[in-house]
């Protein structure tokens, strides 16, 4: 290396004492870079077919990778074409395709299909209930946390950080029993998940705080100066500077519900009447060792058309994604 | 990350590293203590100033003040804020009302066994002695609930502090408009108040909802089952057929004893959690990283839509995809042809072999993380992307320069800087991990089970939070067991966070931003 350095130096001393022109000079400092760069045996050809090489391997790797990781799927869309019955197929590809497995997803229960409507119903009317509410929750507490300092700010922060690190679900069995005492005739029902989904929001501030911080506070003083109140300055000034922490805020708790297991399945443990179920709690008991015979390919289909709404969503929300879940990081 | 650090040797580095996170951690451990102390000790030093401030009001106040100590709003009413000092009596009068026909009884059955260890509540549902000619039958006399007796009492607790606070304030208040009125200035109309929480009281508007959420279905909820670890709750003393006991730190003991069955099925699913919880953060975060840098590397085409393509998985919701993948993997009735998910069938097809997802406990255990890479490894290529092209280009140009190799740049660059700046992100993801509930329990719901090695309904890949879930809901409800649980998860989870305590700049730099 010290070697190819001194012999690198004395050759530029060399050109600058033959007084060439910029651009030669830099020409042949490149060119004795690229020579050190690369071994003495190997040329510049070697070089690029290596690149190519290496580019192939990569784009062949990629191309199988990404194609494992679609499969599933795949599998998943083509087996809600599948006519034959039964959970377990043979084949990759049905033998026989048919729509009949969305036909019964739509037909009513009563005439033998599914409830399948139902529930989709009951996911969006819990979905778009508990995301007005929590948006509205999240955007003013991250709001008050991000631009106004009163006393106990810090303790409130810190003493919701605390609260997030216990598990969500621990505390369930307690609000079901607060649920059961606040509503006595239905606290199996859609309006104790709305409760559920969207009463402790509060503890989801952070990426929307994190967003606010960033908006400059001057725009606030300058409004403030103005004669704006606190409350102006917050609805016609910082909101509609903020349309993407909105957008991600109402579209991130709409999603939630859609996914959401483990609540449903606890609020609505025991109900009998099954048409109060969500899209997630009915088709995880279609897949139950009694039912996935006769509905496995019906859950497919359901799969489909719950799955493409929430994938398009998630798509385009990618961008805001990676920014809240980067953010914090990026900043460490 | 200065530039000396470059200079040092590999041995040299991996110290530096070790030293800097004990240092770090001792440092962060420290500091937390410290603040926590510090906030006490603020909190002591204001309640005294506010009692101090309380007893100086007393004695410097005249008639009309000293009356507002006892009938709160009694000074606002006389000196000009009717509908202010009517609202803070409206409070007292509800406190008490509150206190005499509601919560008073419940408080004191909840202090009753406290600290002695008990029953809580008095009075067992029982089948009366009389019979009852209406109904043809001995009559059942609801008793006391436990449960209520512990979520009310909690919940007056709270209502005490809240009422303490306000009493405070009012008195505070009272002595002001008294000194106000002393110097002649009129005392702020009703509707001016009002106008306040439009701005100068902002915040309190934009918070009160949310906290009145937070606290009805977050903390009070969640205190209650903090302090059902110290009960016997569980599915011998259901309510509202049965009382239950205060019995102090019994649970833990339990929990903890190595000897007995419980304590080993406990270490169990500990050890698994955490073994889970590290290999399932770290191949994530690897293969996450390897493959952002593949796509982000000059010459690959259709980068988009190989992003898309990963990405796919994760944008599924993962009731979908995990329950199709767990089906795709099952062991189904065993043999050629007698069912068994495709996955399972290909693999006997071209290895021979009979795979046992939800059979067998390693081999079920390997598949989960493998499966979880499927859903893990895009997140960390979505985030990691974004931060490697943030590296700066002329680090890789003078290790080109230097003759580095591909392999070389990536562990002396790509690496410390990834690590650097995503530190806090992988502990997040490590957290995250030990609560994964549904990839376990949409995976194997747990299974397989041993009833050899395990007991009180865990199983082989129960991790502490899937086997929370079954205790409070399954068929040997062990609230008990759960909420002992849920302590510890919560104690883990606060524990990994130290680490990142302070040592964030996102938290430190959290003042200095306006």
């Amino acid at each position: 290396m010290i070697n190819n350095e001194t012999i690198k130096n004395n050759e530029i001393e060399a050109l600058d004492r033959r007084e060439k022109t910029d651009a030669e000079r830099w020409a042949d400092i490149d060119r004795l870079e690229a020579e050190i760069e690369m071994p003495r045996t190997q040329k510049r050809l070697g070089m690029r077919v290596k690149r190519i090489f290496g580019n192939t391997v990569g784009q062949i790797f990629l191309s199988v990778l990404s194609f494992i990781w679609i499969v599933p799927l795949i599998y998943l869309f083509v087996q809600s074409f599948r006519a034959e019955p039964g959970a377990w197929s043979p084949t990759f590809f049905p033998k026989t395709w048919t729509l009949d497995n969305y036909k019964r997803l739509f037909t009513p229960y009563e005439e033998g299909g599914t409830k399948f409507l139902q529930w989709y119903g009951n996911t969006l009317l819990i979905a778009v209930c508990s995301c007005i509410i929590t948006t509205l929750f999240v955007l003013a507490v991250s709001y008050a946390f991000s631009r106004i300092k009163f006393k106990a700010r810090k303790p409130m922060m810190n003493v919701m950080l605390i609260l997030g690190m216990f598990p969500g679900f621990m505390s369930m069995s307690a609000v079901f029993f607060l649920l059961k005492i606040l509503l006595p005739d239905n606290y199996q029902s859609h309006l104790s998940l709305i409760i559920v989904y969207s009463a402790g929001a509060a503890l989801s501030y952070y990426i929307a705080k994190g967003f606010f911080d960033t908006v400059p506070y001057a725009l606030d003083e300058a409004a403030r100066i103005d004669g704006a109140s606190r409350s102006q300055v917050f609805w016609k000034i910082i909101l509609p500077l903020s349309k993407s922490i909105v957008i991600y805020t109402i579209l991130t708790s709409f999603i939630s519900p859609w996914c959401d297991y483990i609540f449903v399945s606890y609020i609505m443990s025991g109900v009998p009447d099954t048409s109060m179920y969500t899209v997630s709690l009915g088709m995880y008991k279609w897949l139950e060792r009694e039912q996935i015979q006769q509905y496995f390919t019906t859950f497919c289909a359901a799969a489909v058309v719950v799955a493409t709404p929430i994938t398009i969503l998630f798509m385009w929300l990618q961008k805001y994604y990676v920014e809240g879940v980067t953010g914090g990081a990026v900043k460490g | 990350m200065d530039f000396e650090y470059y200079n040092l040797t590999f041995m040299q580095k991996i110290l530096y590293k070790v030293k800097g996170f004990f240092a770090n951690f001792g440092k962060n451990f420290c500091d937390f203590w410290k603040n926590l102390f510090k906030s006490v000790i603020a909190f002591f030093v204001s309640v005294g100033s506010a009692i101090k401030s309380f007893g100086l009001n007393w004695w410097h106040g005249n008639k009309l003040t000293k009356l507002s100590y006892f009938l709160m709003g009694s000074g606002h009413i006389f000196r000009g804020q009717v509908i202010r000092g009517l609202i803070y009596f409206a409070l007292q009068l509800g406190f008490f009302a509150y206190l005499i026909f509601f919560g008073g009884n419940y408080l004191a059955m909840f202090f009753e066994n406290f600290f002695t260890g008990g029953s809580i509540g008095r009075v067992q549902t029982h089948i009366s002695d009389i019979w009852d000619p209406d109904k043809g039958e001995y009559p059942v006399i609801p008793g006391d609930n436990s449960f209520h007796i512990v979520l009310y009492g909690i919940l007056s607790l709270f209502v005490i502090v809240f009422f303490i606070f306000v009493y405070i304030s009012s008195v505070k208040e009272s002595c002001e408009l008294e000194e106000r009125a002393a110097i002649g200035i009129v005392p702020t109309s009703f509707r001016s108040d009002v106008k306040k929480f439009g701005d100068g009281k902002f915040h309190i508007t934009l918070l009160s909802l949310p906290m009145l959420g937070l606290f009805l279905f977050t903390i009070v909820p969640l205190v209650t089952m903090i302090l059902i670890a110290f009960t016997n709750y569980d599915a011998g003393h259901e309510v509202p057929k049965f009382l239950f006991d205060w019995v102090g730190f019994d649970n833990f003991k339990d929990l903890f004893a190595s000897e007995s069955k419980l304590g080993n099925t406990f270490w169990r699913v500990l050890s698994w959690t955490l073994v889970w919880a590290v290999f399932a953060t770290f191949t994530s975060y690897f293969f996450g990283m390897l493959l952002a840098m593949l796509i982000n590397k000059k010459g690959i085409r259709l980068k988009k839509l190989y992003r898309t393509m990963f990405v796919a998985t994760i944008a599924v919701p993962q009731f979908v995809s995990l329950l199709i993948m767990s089906k795709m993997l099952d062991a189904g009735t065993g043999g050629m042809g007698g069912g068994g998910g495709i996955i399972t069938q290909l693999i006997e097809q071209v290895f021979n072999f009979h795979l046992q997802f939800g059979l067998n406990i390693d081999q079920t255990r390997i598949c989960i993380i493998l499966v979880n890479m499927w859903i893990g490894v895009p997140y960390s290529m979505l985030m990691c992307s974004g931060i490697l092209m943030n590296i700066p280009d002329d680090l890789y140009e003078s290790a080109r320069i230097d003759g580095a190799s591909p392999a070389r740049q990536f562990f002396k660059i790509t690496l410390p800087y990834m690590l650097f700046v995503t530190g806090p992100y992988l502990i997040t993801q490590f957290i995250g991990n030990i609560n994964n509930f549904n990839v376990i329990f949409l995976l194997s719901g747990g299974g397989p089970g041993d009833l050899l090695l395990y007991t009180d309904g865990a199983k082989g890949t129960d991790l502490l939070i899937t086997w929370l879930y079954k205790l409070s809901l399954g068929a040997d409800r062990n609230y008990k067991l759960a909420s002992v649980i849920g302590i510890l998860v919560f104690v883990i989870s606060a524990t990994f966070s130290l680490l990142v305590y302070n040592k964030s700049s996102a938290v430190k730099g959290e003042d200095n931003f306006q």
